[in-house]
């Protein structure tokens, strides 16, 4: 009795014991998405409908009950911890707010064995980025996390979803994220599989038989959105630092977790139901998650809502926002769904629709802004027209210029008169670094680096300043007009579509209607081979030569071969070589004999000739000088037969020649 | 004063996220941050009641424009500015009263400060030209003896006898903090018990064997509905569910736990049940001084029903939701427009709402929380104090506010 009185008292400690909810908020995505405007501010910082979207992040932490979070800086760190320093997150009662600071971590995974060797963490906590919008309620899923661990101390990680069914056209996400695959069972809510790149040309999705086998009830979705909100528990950190080639979150981690089963560790999801979650992962997104905040779903993140120091707006009917302080012209027609920032002043007849205009923006007469977001003080002069368009802070556009769909003018750009900026053009004072490593997935880490570089691209790659002015015999070329081009990067023209701020182009829309219907839902296929693994399911395919073709196996076995004959190698040395080969590419004994045989054949064949006969007596020769050879491999029946068999086969396919005298040759090697 | 920042921070910060919900609450928990504020607050010897005045004021500059759909905040934030002119005249009047008058008519202190709306209007101009000059009106202290302040607080009466001038000011301040504490605390009171002095009415309004509408949850409403049946009334309730929060279902809940007939009906049902109502009574967000009344979503429709079919629309609030603003201010933020993600669900629509791909019409969905109620369609109010006619409402915010401070929020806008 006593006993038991014991246990539970230091049950109620525990439970009592008030451990505070920790975050780690990523203020980096490790991507270059929104290049060229990350160049000189990190992304964290760039405004969501004119808030930064690390404020959306803290508000979203501070009010579902965190009292700690860890801000991991990279990119641009000295700008957001003087942002943080400034802003008023630092003086919560009950939230504080910390900086982890780094300059050389080039990926989540880096990021995370960072926070892990600085041993802050000590119990569960929410993993983030610092691009994520929300207002849903922790309380559920941390409780859910809290109850599965306590009967399983494997299960380390809940993984927020959302419901989202992707677009049947184009196979992406309403965030421009490609179609994603996740198999959860329905009971445990287990996830089992999960696709970030579904190859959308055929819609398949290939599941391991084994699947099946071991579970005995499983849903694959394809209307769900990852959050990528995470409550991970502290396993999660020395996951990373023990796996130190993981880098990407999903890509390694959770594949990773999944495929090769390490420690038996399991991902858990939560659904939400009412509540928004979305991250802002490319220009797509951006808009899109605009817009919501716009239409209220982020409720109570909204702008007329102060939810962190910003400037009071208004809502008005049609959800027209206003700030204070603006300077409407009477003629001037706000459109529904637009946002105007405190300051600003618009001038005559201009027609504002769907679209975000920041603070102190001085915007000519006859201006047509429709799906834009425009930031900070820019200055917009008569006559222009944007549709769709991306502007930076203190851009410049100069009357009568026209922004295409899907522009992105980066910082203090300046647009000449009557130039028309082309769809999907990305304008950056910052030339486009040239040697672009594709695995560096670095944000430029000080913008200073950045400006070294001009000097070197300005004459090869990039369009001089000149080139954004027509009027280029005027007086203000390259005192005014300046901006980089950027050439399109790697996706190519035709992918840009894909994530920028524009809607999807109609002739694009009709390309993809043409196309033959596929089915909405990928189809499933179980491999029959449980054993191995399908290869569209290792992400890391490319060094693991367990998968390569086995005819490669047949080349190096003949190159190895062919190597001894010309240059007079043992036999030993031969047969240890064959040896190491087999190893490295998993092979049987049996296959070594084939490939050994093949290539003395071919040897034979490959010897000039002039008669059938001529033939004959070279393959003897061949086969009598490499009998040896032959006889290490033919250890039992099996291996002959199989020789044979390939005989027959060499016999059918390449050497033509052979034919007639099989039977033959068949007699000498026995 | 960190403690009270931390305080009115904290109180902030939840009414920003909107973590508190309803005016009952906000409304109690408004008045206790003020009474903290001001039991904390270090006020000087000159001009006490113009400081604690700038004091609450800071104070509720902030609270108001964290939640400014919250009126509740603001009607709590004038309540007690008004509190504090009240005392402090109260207080002024005694002294100069003692002055001119003998010093035995200083021991119904408490009677006179009931009927201060009953001071003759010499008495009144003396007091504000005293508190104008407080100099004068510490010289005027000085000279009357502690027969004037020692009646004021009994606790020290005895003691302040001998001592000096200096401590004669302190008590006097503390006096009027203390007077000051003592009234919201009195407040508190009145809002913690409006559910009660509302539902003692019941049994005036609800009669053997009527039916009752009503739309949505309000507590108020319930406990009025409660008492009636508690005193034996026999009736019929249609709750209208109250979409998109289904608050009606709650209600139905509690009333049916509580032994009343009970009937749920759709909202857009209202209007073919009417006829066989006998009364509307519904709760309100906020009472405006035109008799207008700010009530959740879709008592509009309720109340032009009643209309159309001659039925009493009856709105039953605590007198905290009186506010003295007009719904035409400027500063009246009449609405809150929530999340579509109650009206439907985000995972159903959301093919309806890509942005990327929708021919320029995605779905938009607008959710507001409140409804304008215009005061010709309201046939009674029933507030803590009796029941009163939409026209009267101007005369109990004349009782309950001093038309100084109707202008709090308009600092607000200037100051940001």
């Amino acid at each position: 009795m006593a006993q038991k009185k014991g246990v539970r008292v230091s049950e109620d400690a525990d439970e009592l014991s008030h451990v505070p909810l920790q975050a780690v908020l990523l203020a980096d995505s490790f991507a270059q998405k929104f290049r060229p405007i990350t160049m000189e501010r990190p992304k964290v910082l760039l405004p969501l409908v004119n808030i930064p979207m690390i404020d959306y992040s803290l508000a979203w932490l501070e009010s579902a009950g965190v009292e700690e979070v860890f801000v991991f800086c990279c990119a641009h760190s000295k700008q957001i911890i003087d942002y943080l320093d400034k802003s008023e997150w630092l003086s919560y009662p009950k939230f504080s707010v910390n900086t982890i600071e780094s300059h050389d971590s080039v990926s989540a995974g880096d990021a995370l064995r960072l926070v892990y060797e600085r041993n802050v963490i000590h119990g569960d906590f929410v993993l983030i980025s610092g691009d994520t919008v929300s207002n849903m309620s922790l309380t559920q899923a941390l409780q859910d996390h809290k109850d599965r661990k306590k009967k399983d101390s494997n299960a380390i990680m809940t993984m927020v979803i959302k419901k989202s069914k992707p677009s049947s056209l184009t196979h992406q996400t309403r965030l421009g994220n490609d179609e994603l695959v996740m198999a959860i069972d329905p009971n445990t809510k287990e996830l089992l599989y999960y696709e970030d790149k579904v190859d959308s040309a055929d819609g398949v999705v290939t599941l391991d038989k084994g699947f099946l086998l071991d579970n005995p009830a499983l849903k694959v979705h394809n209307d769900k959105e990852d959050c990528y909100i995470d409550i991970c528990s502290p396993e999660v950190l020395s996951l990373f630092t023990d796996n130190f080639d993981y880098q990407h979150l999903r890509r390694h981690f959770v594949k990773g977790l999944l495929v090769d089963d390490i420690m038996g560790y399991k991902i858990f999801t939560h659904e939400i139901h009412s509540s928004y979650a979305a991250r802002v992962d490319n220009f797509r997104s951006y808009d899109t998650i605009s817009k919501d905040i716009i239409q209220r779903w982020t409720y109570p993140l909204v702008p007329d809502i102060q939810f962190s120091g910003n400037l009071p707006i208004k809502l008005e009917r049609q959800g027209v926002y206003k700030g204070s302080d603006l300077q409407l012209s009477r003629s001037a027609q706000l459109g529904p769904f637009t946002l105007v920032g405190s300051g600003t002043s618009i001038g005559d007849s201009c027609k504002i629709s769907n679209s975000v205009i920041g603070e102190g923006c001085s915007i000519g007469s006859n201006v047509s802004i429709e799906g834009s977001y425009i930031w900070d003080h820019v200055t917009i002069q008569d006559g222009c027209q944007l549709n769709h368009a991306l502007v930076c802070d203190g851009v410049v556009i100069k009357s009568g210029a026209v922004l295409e769909p899907g522009v992105v003018l980066s910082y203090k750009v300046v647009v000449g008169p009557q130039f028309p900026v082309p769809a999907y053009a990305k304008v950056s004072l910052l030339p486009q670094p040239t040697n672009e490593d594709s695995d560096d997935e670095l944000e430029y880490a000080d913008s200073g680096s950045g400006i070294l570089d001009i000097t070197s691209l300005n004459s090869t790659l990039e369009v001089p300043n000149a080139e954004l002015s027509r009027s280029s015999d005027s007086a203000e070329v390259g005192v005014s007009e300046v901006g980089y081009i950027w050439s399109v990067c790697e996706g190519g023209h035709e992918e840009e579509w894909r994530h920028s701020v524009a809607p999807v182009p109609a002739n694009k829309i009709a390309e993809l209607r043409k196309d033959p219907v596929e089915p909405d839902t990928p189809k499933l296929e179980v491999l029959p081979a449980a054993g191995t693994r399908p290869d569209d399911e290792t992400s890391d395919s490319d060094n693991d030569p367990a998968t390569d073709d086995p005819c490669d196996f047949d080349k190096e076995v003949e190159a190895t071969f062919l190597r001894a004959v010309h240059e007079g190698v043992d036999q030993d040395h031969v047969i240890i070589e064959v040896n190491s080969l087999r190893l490295s590419y998993n092979m049987a004994s049996l296959d070594c004999a084939g490939a050994i045989f093949w290539s003395v054949m071919k040897l034979a064949l490959e010897t000039p000739h002039d008669t059938k006969g001529e033939l004959l007596n070279n393959a003897v020769s061949v086969i009598t000088t490499w009998r040896d050879l032959l006889r290490h491999y033919l250890q039992s029946i099996d291996e002959e037969i199989e020789i044979i068999m390939k005989f027959e086969e060499m016999c059918l396919e390449s050497a033509k020649d052979f034919a007639p005298m099989f039977a033959t040759v068949c007699n000498i090697k026995s | 004063m960190p403690d009270t920042q931390a305080l009115v921070s904290e109180f902030v910060l939840k009414l920003k996220r909107r973590k508190v919900e309803g005016s009952h609450a906000t409304a109690r928990q408004t008045a206790e941050l003020l009474r903290s504020v001001i039991s904390q607050q270090r006020i000087p010897h000159t001009n006490q009641a113009a400081h604690l005045i700038e004091a609450v004021k800071v104070v509720g500059e902030q609270l108001i424009s964290a939640n400014p759909v919250e009126l509740a905040v603001g009607n709590i934030v004038r309540r007690v500015l008004h509190i504090i002119r009240e005392e402090d005249l109260s207080l002024a009047t005694t002294a100069v009263g003692a002055l001119g008058l003998s010093a035995d008519s200083d021991d119904d202190d408490d009677a006179e400060r009931d009927d201060r709306t009953l001071l003759s209007a010499t008495a009144v101009a003396a007091a504000s030209r005293s508190t104008l000059r407080a100099p004068a009106l510490h010289t005027l202290l000085e000279d009357i003896p502690d027969s004037a302040a020692a009646p004021h607080t009994p606790s020290s009466g005895g003691e302040s006898e001998g001592k000096s001038k200096s401590a004669d000011k302190s008590g006097r301040s503390r006096k009027l903090k203390h007077d000051v504490i003592e009234a919201i605390n009195e407040l508190l009171e009145d809002i913690d018990t409006c559910h009660e002095q509302i539902a003692e009415q019941a049994v005036e309004h609800i009669h053997q064997n009527e039916v009752i509408l009503t739309l949505g949850r309000s507590r108020t409403v319930m406990e009025f509905l409660c008492a009636a049946k508690e005193k034996k009334r026999s009736f019929r309730v249609f709750v209208a569910e109250g979409a998109p929060r289904y608050q009606g279902h709650v209600l139905a809940k509690e009333l049916v736990a509580r032994g009343l007939q009970t009937t749920v009906i759709a909202d857009s049902a209202v209007f073919a049940m009417i006829s066989r109502v006998n009364m509307v009574i519904v709760g309100a967000h906020a009472i405006m001084a035109n008799g207008g009344v700010i009530a959740p979503v879709g008592l509009n429709m309720v109340a032009l029903a009643a209309k159309r079919h001659a039925v009493p629309f009856v709105v039953v609030a605590g007198s905290h939701k009186l506010c003295p603003l007009y719904p035409h201010n400027p500063e009246v933020l009449l609405n809150d427009l929530r999340s579509p993600s109650e009206l439907l669900d985000f995972g159903e629509f959301s093919d309806c709402m890509d942005y990327g791909i929708g021919s320029g019409a995605p779905l938009h969905v607008v959710n507001p929380a409140f409804d304008y109620v215009p005061p010709k369609l309201v046939s009674l109010f029933i507030t803590d104090t009796g029941g009163h006619n939409p026209s009267y409402m101007y005369r109990l915010i004349a009782d309950y506010y001093s038309a100084d401070d109707f202008v709090v929020q308009r600092r607000t806008a200037l100051g940001s």
